[in-house]
C-alpha cells in the first residue's frame, strides 16, 4: 500500500492510462454519515444527556465522568464524520489516496455518535469508557494476529483462508500442553507450533501439488475443527488434568499503566497483548522498509521477476506461510490459556474469518490489519455493552458489521482494496 | 464415472496456453482417475482407525507394558477398529443386528435422508466450480433458503400440494437471492467472490437470528429461538412410509441432479458456463458476457443451496434455528470436489458422505467415539483427492502423464 500510494502521483503521467476517479469510498462515508446525523443526532431525544465514565480509582490524577448533551455530542460527531467524507472526495477528485487516519478517525466519531444516542437519557446507567476501549483491545488480540498472519501469507502470493483452523489449533495445543506442564506461559509456545504445522500442510499443498488453495483452507478448517473436537471429546474429556483453565495475570508496566484512560487500556494487560505489540510494529518496519520484506512482496506481485532476480520463490511462499501459520496460532493461545479459559469445542467461533476481514479492509499492511482489527474489536465490545445497558439496536446487527464492512470494502465502496497479484497462482517453472 | 465418457468433448476447449493455473487445478481435480478417488478413501479411513486407536483407552492402558505383552495392545486395538467399521457399517448401511428388515434398511434410508441436502448444495457449487467459481457461501445461501421457505410454511395456510411446492419455491428463491449479491458484486465490481460469500455467510446468520428473535418468527410459548413447527401441507411426504425418514426432497434432489446434467451438458446456456469457466478471454471474444454468466452461475448455485435448505425445515427438522444449516454449506464444497463438479459423481459423493454422517450416532453409542470422527474422514478424503499426485506416491499408482497426452 505505501508503494502505491507513493508511486501514485509520478508513475502513470508517463505510459500508463489515467486512472479514474474513484468517488465509491467518498459517497459510502457520506452515506453513512449521513444517516448517522439523522439517526443518532437528530433522533437523540433533545434534552437528553449521556454519562460517560472515564476515570478509575487508580489512575494519577482523577478525570471526572463527564456528561454531554446527547444531541449536540452526537451531531458534532456525524458532523466529524461529513467532513472526512468530504476530505476523501476532495482527495478522489485529485485522484490521491487518504491516508489510514482518515477511516480510523471516521470510525470513531460514527462510532462516538452511535454510543452517545445509545446513552442518551440513561440516568441510571453510564457508558464506561475505559472498560470498553480495554474489552475492545482484548476481543482485537486474535483478530489482529489473524490479520498478520493473512496479510504474511498473501503477500507472498498464498491465500490463507485457513487462518481459523491455525487459530483453532493454536488454542487447542496451547490448552493442553499447558496443561500438562501446569504453566500458562508454556501454552504461548506450543500455540505457534500448532499453527505452524497446518500453515506447513497448506504451503505444501500449494507450492508442491499446485493445489487451489481456498479448497485447502476450507478442508483445513474442518480438519482441525474435527481434530480438535475429537480429541476434546476423547482424551480431554476422559482426563480432566489434560484440559485445565489456566490464566496469565495482567502485568502492570509501571508508570505508563498509571494514564489514566490510555494507561489501564495499553499498560496493563497480559504478556500476549504485549507480544502483540511487538509482532505488529516488527512486521511492518520488516514488510516495508526490509530486504525480506521487498522480496517477500516481489513474490506476492511478480513471482517470475522475483525468479528472475535469483529469489527463490517457493521457498519463500512456505517460510511465510509457516511463519503466518505460526503468528496466527499464538493468536490461538488467546482463547484458552490467555483468557484463563479451558478448551471447548469450536472456540474460536468464526474468528478467524472475522481475522480474514481485518486484513482485507486493512489493506494487506499489519498497521492496517491492526486498525482493523482494533475497529471490529471495538464493535464487539460494544455489542457486550449495549447488550448490559438495554441497547435500540439488535444486537445482530452490531455483529454483522465486520462482515458487511468487508463487503463493502472488496466491492470498492470503501477505498479500493487491491490483493497482491499473484496471490492464489501456483509459481510452476 | 460419467466423467470420463465427457472428458473427449471437453477439452477441445481446455489446452489454452495463457489459462489462469486456478482452472487448470479445478481441472485437475475434476480429472483425476476413479482409481485415486478410491485409495484417496482407503487412505482416509485408514487414519481415522490411526485416530480411533490413539484416543482408545484400552489401547493406550496396554500400550504402557507393551515390551511385556505385545500380544494385548494388538488385541486392543484390533477390538477398537473393529468396533468402530462395524459401527460404521451398521450406522449406514445395513443394521445385521435388528430384527425386521425395515430395522435392518433403516440406516441406509437415513444415510440418504442425509444426503439430500448435500446433493442439492453439492450441484449448486458444481456448476460453480466448472463456471470458475469459487462460491463458498452456499451456508449462507441454505440459511436464507430455509428461512423464506420455514416462514411460508407455518405462517400460511394453504391446501395439499400448493403450500408444498410454494415453500419449496421460496427456499430456492431465498438461497437465489443470497447468491445474486456475490453474483452481481463480482459482476459489476469486480468483487472476490470467495470473500463475499464468506461474509454473507455470517451476515445470514446473524439476520437470521434476529429474524428469529421477532416475534412472527416465534414459537409460541417457547423463549428460544426457534420457529413454529412447519404445517403438515408444506411439509414432504414421506415415501417410504412413516417409519422412515427419507422424504420426497430425496426424489427432487436426483431430479435436480438430471436437470443440472443437462443444463451442463446439453444446454447452450451449460455450454457459455463452461466457456467461461474454461477460458473467460476465450469466452469473451466468442462474444459471451462474462458478467452475465457469473451472476446467472451464482443464482443457479444460490437456488440449488437454498433447496438443500429445504431438506431440514420442509424434511427431517420441520422448523427454523440458527443452526439448522449445520455444516452441510462446508460439507456440500468437500462433495462438489469428491464428486468432482459432476452430477453423478455428486450424488455418489453425497450419498458416501450422508453415510459417514449417519453412522455419526452408531459410532458414539456402538463404539463409544464421537461423531467429529467423521469431519475429520470427510476433510482427509477430499485433502488426498484433491492432490492426485500425493496420493500416487503413497500408494505407487502409476503417473497418468501418458494417458492425459492421449487424451488431448
Amino acid at each position: 500500500m505505501t508503494a502505491t500510494v507513493a508511486d501514485a502521483p509520478a508513475a502513470p503521467a508517463s505510459s500508463a492510462p489515467i486512472p479514474p476517479k474513484r468517488f465509491g469510498a467518498a459517497i459510502t462515508l457520506g452515506v453513512v454519515a449521513l444517516l448517522s446525523l439523522v439517526i443518532f443526532g437528530f433522533g437523540s431525544a433533545s434534552g437528553a444527556s449521556t454519562t460517560f465514565v472515564v476515570a478509575r480509582p487508580t489512575d494519577f490524577f482523577a478525570i471526572p465522568s463527564f456528561t454531554l448533551p446527547s444531541q449536540l455530542a452526537a451531531i458534532v460527531f456525524s458532523v466529524i464524520g461529513l467532513a472526512l467524507a468530504g476530505w476523501t472526495a476532495y482527495r478522489a477528485n485529485q485522484r490521491r489516496k487518504v491516508g489510514l487516519w482518515v477511516p480510523v478517525v471516521y470510525g470513531m466519531a460514527i462510532m462516538g455518535a452511535l454510543l452517545t444516542w445509545a446513552g442518551a437519557g440513561r440516568d441510571a446507567t453510564s457508558i464506561q469508557l475505559t472498560g470498553l476501549l480495554t474489552s475492545s483491545l482484548f476481543l482485537a488480540v486474535p483478530l489482529v494476529f489473524g490479520a498478520l498472519a493473512g496479510t504474511l501469507c498473501e503477500r507472498s502470493g498464498i491465500i490463507n483462508i485457513a487462518i481459523e483452523g491455525q487459530l483453532l489449533a493454536g488454542a487447542f495445543l496451547a490448552a493442553l500442553i499447558a496443561s500438562m506442564v501446569g504453566n500458562a506461559y508454556v501454552g504461548l509456545i506450543a500455540a505457534p507450533i500448532a499453527g505452524a504445522l497446518v500453515g506447513l500442510v497448506l504451503a505444501i499443498f500449494a507450492t508442491k501439488y499446485w493445489v487451489n488453495q481456498i479448497v485447502v483452507g476450507v478442508v483445513l478448517n474442518m480438519l482441525v475443527l474435527g481434530l480438535t473436537n475429537f480429541f476434546f471429546s476423547t482424551v480431554m474429556t476422559e482426563n480432566g488434568d489434560l484440559n485445565q483453565p489456566l490464566g496469565m495475570p495482567k502485568l502492570a508496566i509501571p508508570l505508563l499503566s498509571k494514564i489514566p484512560v490510555i494507561g489501564p487500556v495499553l499498560f496493563n494487560q497480559n504478556l500476549l497483548v504485549y507480544i502483540l505489540y511487538v509482532v505488529v510494529a516488527v512486521l511492518q518496519i520488516m514488510l516495508f522498509r526490509s530486504r525480506w520484506g521487498l522480496r517477500v512482496r516481489a513474490v506476492g506481485e511478480h513471482p517470475k521477476a522475483a525468479d528472475t532476480v535469483g529469489i527463490q520463490v517457493n521457498r519463500t511462499r512456505v517460510r511465510n506461510t509457516v511463519l503466518g501459520g505460526a503468528i496466527a496460532g499464538l493468536g490461538g493461545a488467546f482463547f484458552t490459556v490467555a483468557s484463563g479459559l479451558a478448551f471447548g469445542k469450536e472456540m474460536t467461533a468464526g474468528k478467524g474469518y472475522i481475522a480474514l476481514a481485518a486484513m482485507i479492509l486493512g489493506r494487506w499492511s499489519p498497521r492496517g490489519a491492526l486498525a482493523a482489527a482494533l475497529l471490529f474489536g471495538f464493535a464487539d465490545a460494544l455489542r457486550a455493552q449495549l447488550g448490559a445497558i438495554g441497547s435500540p439496536i439488535p444486537s445482530q446487527f452490531l455483529a454483522m458489521f465486520p462482515y458487511i464492512a468487508t463487503i463493502f470494502a472488496v466491492a470498492g465502496l470503501v477505498g479500493h482494496a487491491r490483493p497482491p497479484a499473484s496471490e492464489g497462482i501456483p509459481y510452476k517453472k | 464415472m460419467s466423467a470420463e465418457t465427457q472428458t473427449p468433448a471437453e477439452n477441445p476447449e481446455a489446452p489454452a496456453p495463457e489459462e489462469p493455473r486456478s482452472r487448470q487445478v479445478l481441472r485437475e481435480i475434476a480429472e483425476s482417475s476413479s482409481m485415486v478417488v478410491f485409495m484417496a478413501i482407503v487412505a482416509s479411513m485408514v487414519i481415522g482407525g490411526i485416530l480411533v486407536i490413539l484416543a482408545d483407552e484400552a489401547v493406550r492402558e496396554s500400550a504402557a507394558y507393551f515390551f511385556s505383552r505385545p500380544g494385548d495392545t494388538f488385541a486392543a486395538i484390533g477390538d477398537a477398529l473393529g468396533a468402530a467399521y462395524s459401527a460404521m457399517f451398521n450406522g449406514a448401511v445395513l443394521n445385521l443386528g435388528a430384527d425386521s428388515f425395515a430395522g435392518m434398511i433403516k440406516p441406509f434410508t437415513q444415510t440418504l435422508t442425509l444426503a439430500t441436502p448435500l446433493i442439492f448444495a453439492g450441484l449448486g457449487l458444481g456448476i460453480g466450480f466448472r463456471a470458475g467459481l469459487f462460491n463458498i457461501g452456499a451456508q449462507g445461501q441454505l440459511l436464507i433458503g430455509a428461512t423464506v421457505g420455514a416462514y411460508l410454511g407455518f405462517a400460511f395456510e394453504l391446501p395439499w400440494g400448493i403450500h408444498l411446492l410454494l415453500a419449496v419455491l421460496g427456499c430456492a428463491l431465498g438461497g437465489a437471492l443470497w447468491g445474486f449479491i456475490p453474483g452481481i458484486l463480482k459482476a459489476r465490481r469486480g468483487a472476490h467472490e470467495v470473500i463475499v460469500t464468506i461474509m454473507l455467510n455470517y451476515v445470514a446468520l446473524h439476520l437470521v437470528a434476529w429474524l428469529l428473535s421477532l416475534e412472527a418468527f416465534q414459537r409460541e410459548g417457547s423463549d428460544n429461538p426457534i420457529s413454529p413447527i412447519v404445517a403438515e401441507t408444506a411439509q414432504y411426504p414421506k415415501i417410504l412410509g412413516v417409519q422412515f425418514n427419507l422424504h420426497l426432497g430425496f426424489l427432487l434432489a436426483l431430479a435436480c441432479a438430471w436437470g443440472a446434467w443437462w443444463l451442463m451438458e446439453r444446454s447452450t446456456l451449460g455450454f457459455r458456463l463452461r466457456a467461461v469457466g474454461a477460458n473467460p478471454s476465450a469466452a469473451r471474444t466468442a462474444g459471451m458476457s462474462i458478467g452475465t454468466a457469473t451472476i446467472i452461475t451464482m443464482v443457479i448455485a444460490g437456488a440449488l443451496a437454498g433447496l438443500a435448505g429445504s431438506a431440514p425445515v420442509l424434511g427431517t427438522q420441520k422448523f427454523l434455528t440458527d443452526a439448522v444449516a449445520g455444516s452441510i454449506g462446508f460439507d456440500a464444497i468437500t462433495v462438489a470436489l469428491l464428486g468432482r463438479s459432476r452430477p453423478l459423481g455428486i450424488v455418489l459423493a453425497a450419498i458416501l458422505f450422508g453415510g459417514l454422517q449417519a453412522s455419526g450416532p452408531s459410532l458414539q453409542v456402538n463404539a463409544g467415539l464421537p461423531v467429529d470422527i467423521v469431519v475429520v474422514i470427510q476433510a482427509l478424503i477430499v485433502l488426498f483427492i484433491a492432490a492426485p499426485p500425493l496420493v500416487r506416491w503413497m500408494f505407487h499408482l502409476p503417473s497418468p502423464a501418458h494417458e492425459k497426452e492421449v487424451a488431448a
